[in-house]
């Protein structure tokens, strides 16, 4: 019955059938489609392409998106991000715990000049999709853009857009000593760029890892740019992965990333999410357990000031007994910043015997700073242990005080109590010199002349 | 100890402040000469505290009149932090709890800083591991509360004893011990008593802020002054400690009242 047909007609054919609900969005996602790959990657993308065609930019009429206006990013027209060589990794940018087991992406295209992966053991692959053999790619096809949750509109976008990928399998009941390094690097030209880095973890049975997945920006001078990235990890049973998620853009940047964890039973998962302010930043963090037993533990620190908004969203759908989650964020906000959290926990009757528990914590250091928290906990599971709650707090000046009598500049007392916030949070980062010079960059940020 | 032609180093002349618009202090007068410890006694809500915090400098506190001068200094015009970096030390009543502050690199930030003031270069975190072994023994203080954030979970001994402990390694030249006493059970305040006892010498002054006579035991003071309404309405020698132990401060307060009075 079906006339075979080759997928550019596919997509040819929808162009011509539909409607685009939303122009920008369609703008958006002809930029990213401009790229094209083989097989069964391209249907991937055309399955994605068409499912974006049909949908919008979420308003704040949309739950999710309440408090998160998305009008500014709307109001600039991205271009996809062309490839940049850069001559070479300045050391603010590399780890040296990972010197050996590094991928660079460039725009979101993989810089193969910049990255280095001599050093791993056996049992591990750490590549670009495109550098596979084809066996290997077809490999992926249970994994790639099969998340729950592949559909949201920015998930699907990148789908669609999905060239390069950063690939990280391990290979059952192997421990890898080395943390992974994946870096994304935007260096911006002129005009502003979209570029959609992508990332899929993959962790055999009884295997053990540590990633670091990293978001910085290049340049200093203030050209805005939109990354829009999607990392998946599958963590099969017994499995441990540490994640350890930062995001350094550039103060004018929009960046919206998700985070996928798909785990099986007995399997650990622990996040860092680091974030420093971007004009408009998002984090979708996403667990989805298979199986019984799971531990989960999400942490996180946002760091705004100015005008800026950073939005952390993060759902943990429970189905079966025994989970663990631990989750705690913290926000330090300055000048008018606005901070963003709703953190869902969904505990059907299935996950029986589920020990949850979350709190999110705000240092808010000016009068107009804001932040809107909202913990959400979908609990039918009758014999459950589930714990939630918000703080918002500012520096107290009996605090400052009883440092200033011992000598300690006004200043320098509200950088120590400030830092004393996120400490709880920074301690926990894996790496020393990371730690050292993310510590250095947890600051009372300076309200900036007639913003003040 | 009082000691014949010694320094004034501090010298309070009629003090007026308030806070949120309330008068607190009315004109306090308070000279303090090396060597000597002073005791300032008196009811609730008399502005013992409250001298102490303006002395420190605390900004809630607005000074509406008279000088304060500190080893030659106006220390009114100067802010909290330059007041201890020149040797002015407050042992809170209230010590405050920072977690994710380690008692240790506070101490250390503390103790540079005061190094700073006097042109002495700033000691590395192995010497000051040495020093502060040695000050420990001050107030008989376990190690382990150097490693544990800044007061958080300390009982109120431990903050207390944590005080001397900073007095200790400050060196101040005036130190003011607010309500030192309270809070503390026997044994914990001779421990603190013994700590302030060993510091103070010929070079440096104490002013102690307290309720009770309790604490007057074991640190004995040089003067006793008993504060009511925001002023100093009389001073003596130590006796008269005994005497507010024996009679309360009803007797002192009354001939106060009389003296707005008039």
């Amino acid at each position: 019955m079906s006339i075979p047909v080759s997928p550019d007609a596919i997509l040819d054919g929808l162009r011509l059938s539909v409607t685009y609900s939303d122009m920008y969005l369609h703008e958006l996602l002809s930029q990213v489609s401009q790229t094209k790959s083989l097989g069964w990657l391209q249907e991937l993308r055309d399955r994605a392409a068409h499912w974006v065609s049909h949908e919008t930019i979420p308003t704040s009429r949309n739950e999710e998106w309440r408090f998160t206006e998305l009008a500014s990013l709307c109001q600039t027209k991205f271009q996809l991000a062309q490839k940049r060589s850069l001559a070479s990794l300045p050391e603010e940018f590399t780890l040296p715990e990972s010197a050996h087991s590094r991928l660079v992406f460039v725009n979101g295209i993989y810089a193969a000049e910049l990255s280095d992966i001599s050093d791993l053991p056996a049992g591990v692959s750490l590549s670009n999709i495109s550098q596979l053999p084809e066996n290997e790619i077809d490999d992926l096809k249970q994994y790639l853009a099969q998340s729950e949750g592949n559909l949201e509109v920015f998930t699907a976008l990148n789908t669609a857009g999905l060239n390069d990928l950063a690939l990280v399998r391990v290979k059952p009941h192997v421990v890898v000593e080395s943390p992974i390094h994946l870096l994304f690097i935007s260096s911006v030209a002129e005009t502003p760029t979209i570029s959609q880095p992508r990332c899929l973890v993959i962790a055999e049975d009884g295997s053990q890892l540590s990633v670091f997945e990293e978001y910085a920006n290049w340049d200093a001078h203030l050209v805005s740019y939109f990354t829009n990235s999607v990392t998946e990890i599958w963590i099969a049973k017994n499995a441990q992965v540490n994640h350890t998620r930062v995001v350094r853009e550039g103060a004018e940047s929009f960046h919206i990333g998700k985070t996928a964890v798909t785990q099986a039973r007995d399997s650990r998962y622990s996040c860092l999410a680091i974030a420093f302010g971007c004009q408009l930043s998002r984090h979708n963090l996403e667990i989805w357990q298979t199986g019984a037993q799971t531990e989960t533990t999400l942490n996180g620190l946002t760091v705004i000031g100015s005008r800026q908004l950073a939005d952390t969203h993060s759902a943990i759908a429970l189905n079966h007994p025994h989970a663990v989650s631990r989750q705690l964020h913290k926000f330090i906000i300055s000048d008018r910043a606005h901070g963003v959290f709703n953190g869902k926990i969904i505990v059907p009757k299935a996950a029986q015997l589920t020990d949850a528990s979350q709190l999110n914590r705000n240092l808010l250091l000016s009068p107009k700073a804001r932040i809107d928290t909202k913990p959400q906990l979908e609990i039918t599971a009758d014999n459950v242990k589930c714990a939630h709650g918000a703080t918002v707090s500012q520096l107290e000046d009996e605090e400052i005080f009883y440092l200033q009598a011992r000598g300690i500049k006004a200043d320098d007392a509200r950088n120590l109590l400030v830092n004393a916030f996120a400490q709880e949070i920074l301690h926990q980062i894996p790496f020393p010199s990371l730690r050292n010079n993310l510590i250095q960059k947890v600051r009372v940020q300076e309200s900036r002349g007639t913003e003040a | 100890m009082i000691l014949e032609n010694s320094q004034v180093i501090l010298s309070v002349r009629d003090l007026t402040a308030e806070i949120n618009g309330n008068p607190i202090l009315q004109g306090v007068n308070l000279e303090v000469r090396l060597g000597e410890v002073h005791a300032i006694m008196g009811p609730n809500g008399s502005g013992k505290s409250t001298f102490s915090k303006v002395l420190a400098g605390h900004p809630a506190y607005t000074v509406t009149g008279g000088e304060v001068i500190f080893q030659g200094q106006n220390l009114l015009e100067i802010e909290a932090e330059e007041r201890a970096r020149a040797g002015l030390f407050l042992a809170f009543q209230y010590p405050l709890e920072i977690p994710g502050v380690s008692n240790l690199d506070f101490l250390r930030v503390a103790y540079n800083s005061r190094r700073q003031a006097q042109g002495l270069p700033e000691l590395d975190a192995f010497d000051f591991d040495d020093l502060i072994e040695e000050k420990l023994d001050v107030v008989k203080m376990n190690p382990a509360f150097l490693s544990r954030s800044l007061n958080e979970g300390f009982s109120g001994g431990e903050k207390k004893r944590n005080e001397i402990l900073q007095m200790a390694l400050l060196e101040p030249k005036l130190a003011i011990l607010d309500e030192t006493d309270s809070g503390l059970d026997i044994d914990a305040l001779k421990i603190v008593a013994n700590g302030v006892n060993q510091l103070t010498n010929s070079e440096n002054a104490t002013i102690m802020i307290t309720h009770y006579q309790r604490l007057l035991k074991y640190i004995v003071p040089d003067f006793v002054h008993v504060m009511s309404q925001g002023r100093i309405v009389t001073s003596s020698d130590k006796e008269l400690a005994l005497e507010l132990e024996a009679r309360g401060y009803d007797w002192l307060v009354e001939d106060a009242a009389v003296g707005v009075g008039v």
